[in-house]
């Protein structure tokens, strides 16, 4: 379309001219430019290293699925999912690996959260993350946002209910420091307790809980327009429970500040501390302030799916120790290395100077396999894994089969009597064809294959099909570019004996061996 | 190097014409070899069935790294607890024992570590484990039957838009045969099935699949004008394809089953079970059943699909009266006509 506008014409639409030959120079120059800045994008992103996967560097995976009783399916939705997920990872987080991953896989009801922590392999982990969210309502005793402080209580008269280890565990706790903030705990609701708030900014002692999770029946995130109020939490109790949060709301009311304060503590952490202004005695409470839409639907979902934990059973559990997932890699790297020259050796003895253009091939691909895991591990948190180290391994037999196809098409060229020169054009316009269709197909295997992998195999698909995408491009503008060039070489054009393209090899007969050698096709 | 001339000179020859495998010609005996293989297949799965790994059914692989251990002393130290079932114990190597059980329940499962981290002196933190819950497992093989069928079907699609009708049927029946016998084999060795191994399987058949599509797109090309030519038949044209692309095949299949016999022998050799031997067995075994049936059931069958048509019937017809009549196949001096032409 623009072609016109850009002065272009086409030669071949007014006359039939034969395959114009490619610059196999300036291809090649291209492509070794590209690789080059290729290779030096992946640096500069600082993409120097590749994301290995627990299978090779040793840590815990833990697989959780919703234990769903009986008539209880609706409460595994996308949201609950959610929520459980931003709990596991506040007490994952807690424990202070970094590169701990929490994520939800899968859909629907079908639903799991993986967890996955490097490096980590003793039990702490799968206990913690095994465990139900707790919501409880707690009355404020102390309140401070000075978290390090230390002179806060006076053990000579401390408040009623509170013990001197309990005064201790105040003073000392620094909620500074992810460690400690203590996520994860499951407390005790008949105790008093020492907590931090979620972002490590706010220190609170806090009463024994008088109102539960389970009291609660519902929240949602309300926007207010006509008031001033904005967006604000709505909450509703169960008869039982509004019962009790009226009885706790009065208590409160009338004590000074902090004292006035209902903590709601999920997991440990105190997700919020409102203030009560007055007996909430309808079973229904709001909660206002400066929230913003997603700070008011964060609580709202606190409140809802807190109070509805859902149970957990584990799926999978993997613990790989760092000495076994060194193992693995080793032996991948090494299974990898050794297919490698076994195909490299392969290639030269059966297609002698050809097969330098194998070998250069799988090169460039190797090449441009390392930096795009690289890249990859930089951009979109790839990582590498067992099964993709063996996709990797098993792409190379496709890589290598994309020059058999052109190898033999090239030879069976030649056979027909046609000159080294031309048989390189025409071969590939053969080729090509196949080529694109088996990639097409290898790769359509891939994407399929990366759907419907199961268990922790989905890395083998996708490295198979990178590296199917890797091998088109290497054909295209790497492997066929160096046949031409070389197909100009005297060594090649008179048919030498170890070129890969001596008559003899090729089962010439004399008469046939003159044609080729004076270029003639009959 | 006199080999290697061999070689190449077969490569020519066979392209020629000059020698031909008569493979299509004698498909009634691949067609026996198949069938005898597709009722043993058939057999060893209805009788014996597959050896699932624990990710299908649940259970608990712990392995111990610990020169003291060995495959006596960990079971002797394991039956003493009374929950363990399903008690498998191997020695992997000269320091490491591999211990199998049915699925545990969490507090179980810290028992047996407990007591294997305190018999062989160790830390908990070098015990390797992976524990797999009993519907964990139902989750892993409904998922794995559902990728299994959308996968033949996506394929099944794939072949009725790209092929002739008739080329995507003989695909599909070199694709079951594929399929029926690499899983018959498993059966009958009792390999483990692990999701490891259900994706291996699936990328042998895309495998077999563009080697069928290889050779296809060479009888395409040779059967283009085939009833106007008049000089071979559908069978000997198919034949000629099969020959031509045959050292194509050969090679492609040693150069895709070099890398994976290194995962095999170097990588599942270094490691025992595992991710890499399972994905490497089943491509090792998929890939031989893939080539075998690219070259000697997907053409052939076409073949005689192709055979039963009137058109190609009057073309056998003719030049079998023409080349001094002989049966419908090809045998090794009936090729001479092409070669004659060369001169």
């Amino acid at each position: 379309m623009s072609f016109e506008r850009s002065g272009y014409t086409n030669p071949r639409s007014t006359l039939p001219q034969p395959p114009k030959p490619s610059n196999p120079i300036r291809t090649l120059s291209i492509l070794f430019l590209v690789l080059l800045a290729f290779g030096g994008v992946a640096l500069a992103q600082g993409a120097t290293k590749i994301n290995l996967g627990l299978d090779l560097r040793g840590g815990t995976s833990v697989t959780l699925q919703p234990k769903v009783q009986p008539g209880e399916e609706g409460r595994v939705t996308p949201e609950s999912i959610d929520q459980a997920v931003n709990i596991i990872r506040q007490r994952v987080d807690g424990v202070g690996v970094a590169e701990s991953e929490v994520s939800a896989q899968g859909t629907g009801t079908n639903r799991q959260i993986v967890i996955s922590v490097p490096g980590e392999t003793g039990r702490r982990i799968i206990d913690l993350v095994g465990q139900t969210a707790e919501l409880r309502f707690r009355q404020v005793i102390i309140e401070t946002t000075d978290a390090a402080a230390k002179d806060l209580l006076d053990d000579a008269s401390l408040p009623a209910g509170i013990t001197p280890e309990i005064a201790e565990q105040f003073r000392t706790l620094d909620c500074a420091l992810t460690a400690e903030r203590g996520g994860g705990i499951l407390d005790d609701p008949a105790a008093v307790m020492v907590a931090c708030d979620r972002d490590g900014f706010v220190k609170y002692l806090l009463a024994p809980a008088e109102v539960l999770g389970t009291d609660v029946s519902g929240a949602q995130a309300v926007y207010d327009a006509t008031t001033a109020l904005g967006w604000y939490v709505s909450l509703d109790f169960s008869s039982e429970g509004g019962k009790k949060f009226a009885a706790v709301t009065s208590q409160v009311v009338n004590n000074p500040s902090p004292q006035n304060q209902l903590a709601i503590v999920l997991d440990g952490l105190v997700v919020s501390a409102p203030r009560i202004n007055e007996a909430i005695t309808g079973g229904q409470a709001q909660i206002t302030g400066d929230f913003t839409q997603l700070e008011a639907q964060d609580l709202a979902n606190v409140l809802k799916y807190g109070s509805l934990p859902l149970a957990f059973e584990r799926g999978e559990v993997q613990q790989i120790s760092a000495t076994l997932g060194a193992e693995q890699l080793d032996a991948g790297l090494l299974a990898g290395i050794v297919g490698l020259l076994l195909v490299i050796l392969y290639s030269v003895l059966y297609y002698r100077g050809l097969g330098l253009v194998a070998v250069g091939s799988l090169v460039v691909a190797a090449y441009i396999n390392i930096f795009a895991f690289a890249l990859l591990s930089e951009w979109i948190g790839f990582t590498l894994t067992l099964a993709g180290i063996a996709g990797a391994i098993v792409s190379i037999g496709i890589t290598a089969d994309s020059f058999v196809l052109y190898f033999e098409r090239l030879r069976d060229e030649v056979r027909e009597g046609k000159s080294i020169k031309t048989a390189v054009e025409t071969a590939w316009i053969r080729a090509r064809r196949t080529v694109i269709v088996s990639d097409v197909v290898s790769l359509i295997a891939a994407v399929l294959l990366y759907i419907f992998a199961v268990g922790g195999v989905r890395g083998f698909a996708f490295t198979l099909g990178l590296s199917t995408l890797i091998d088109l491009l290497v054909i295209f503008f790497f492997s066929k570019p160096l046949v031409v060039l070389l197909s100009r070489l005297k060594f090649f054009q008179r048919g030498a004996t170890l070129s890969g393209m001596s008559p003899m090899s090729l089962g010439l007969k004399p008469a046939a061996t003159k044609e080729v050698s004076n270029g003639q096709t009959s | 190097m006199a080999k290697r001339h061999e070689v190449g000179s077969l490569g020519g020859r066979l392209y020629r014409g000059e020698v031909s495998l008569d493979i299509v010609g004698r498909r009634r005996q691949w067609y026996t070899v198949s069938l005898v293989l597709f009722i043993l297949s058939c057999s060893a799965f209805f009788f014996k069935g597959l050896t699932l790994g624990i990710e299908f059914k649940g259970g608990t692989v712990i392995t111990v790294s610990s020169t003291q251990a060995d495959a006596t002393n960990a079971r002797q130290t394991l039956e003493s607890l009374p929950f363990i079932n399903g008690l498998i114990v191997q020695e992997l190597g000269s320091d490491k024992v591999r211990i199998q059980t049915d699925a545990l329940e969490p507090s179980e499962l810290n028992e047996v570590q407990d007591l294997l981290a305190s018999r062989y002196s160790i830390a908990l933190e070098t015990i390797d484990v992976q524990a797999i819950g009993p519907s964990w497992g139902e989750e892993i093989t409904r998922k794995g039957t559902i990728g299994l069928v959308a996968f033949l079907v996506i394929v099944v699609i794939y072949l009725a838009l790209t092929f002739e009708p008739k080329m995507g049927l003989a695909a599909l029946l070199a694709l079951f045969h594929d399929v029926f016998i690499t899983v018959g084999i498993y059966a009958l060795v009792g390999f483990e099935v692990s999701p490891a191994t259900l994706i291996g399987f699936l990328t042998i058949l895309a495998y077999s699949l563009y080697d069928t599509v290889v050779v296809f797109d060479k009888v395409r090309e040779n059967t283009k004008n085939i009833t106007q030519v008049a000089r071979l038949t559908y069978s000997q044209a198919a034949n000629l394809a099969v020959n031509q692309t045959l050292i194509r095949s050969i090679n492609t299949s040693i150069i895709a089953v070099l890398p994976v016999a290194s995962l095999l022998f170097v990588g599942a050799g270094l490691l025992g079970a595992g991710t890499l031997k399972d994905i490497a067995l089943v491509l090792f075994v998929g890939l031989i059943i893939g080539t075998f049936s690219s070259i000697f059931i997907a053409t052939p069958f076409l073949a005689s699909l192709r055979e039963r048509e009137p058109a190609m019937i009057a073309l056998a017809k003719r030049v079998n009266s023409r080349g001094g009549g002989e049966s419908e196949s090809a045998p090794v001096q009936r090729a001479q006509p092409k070669r004659k032409k060369r001169k």
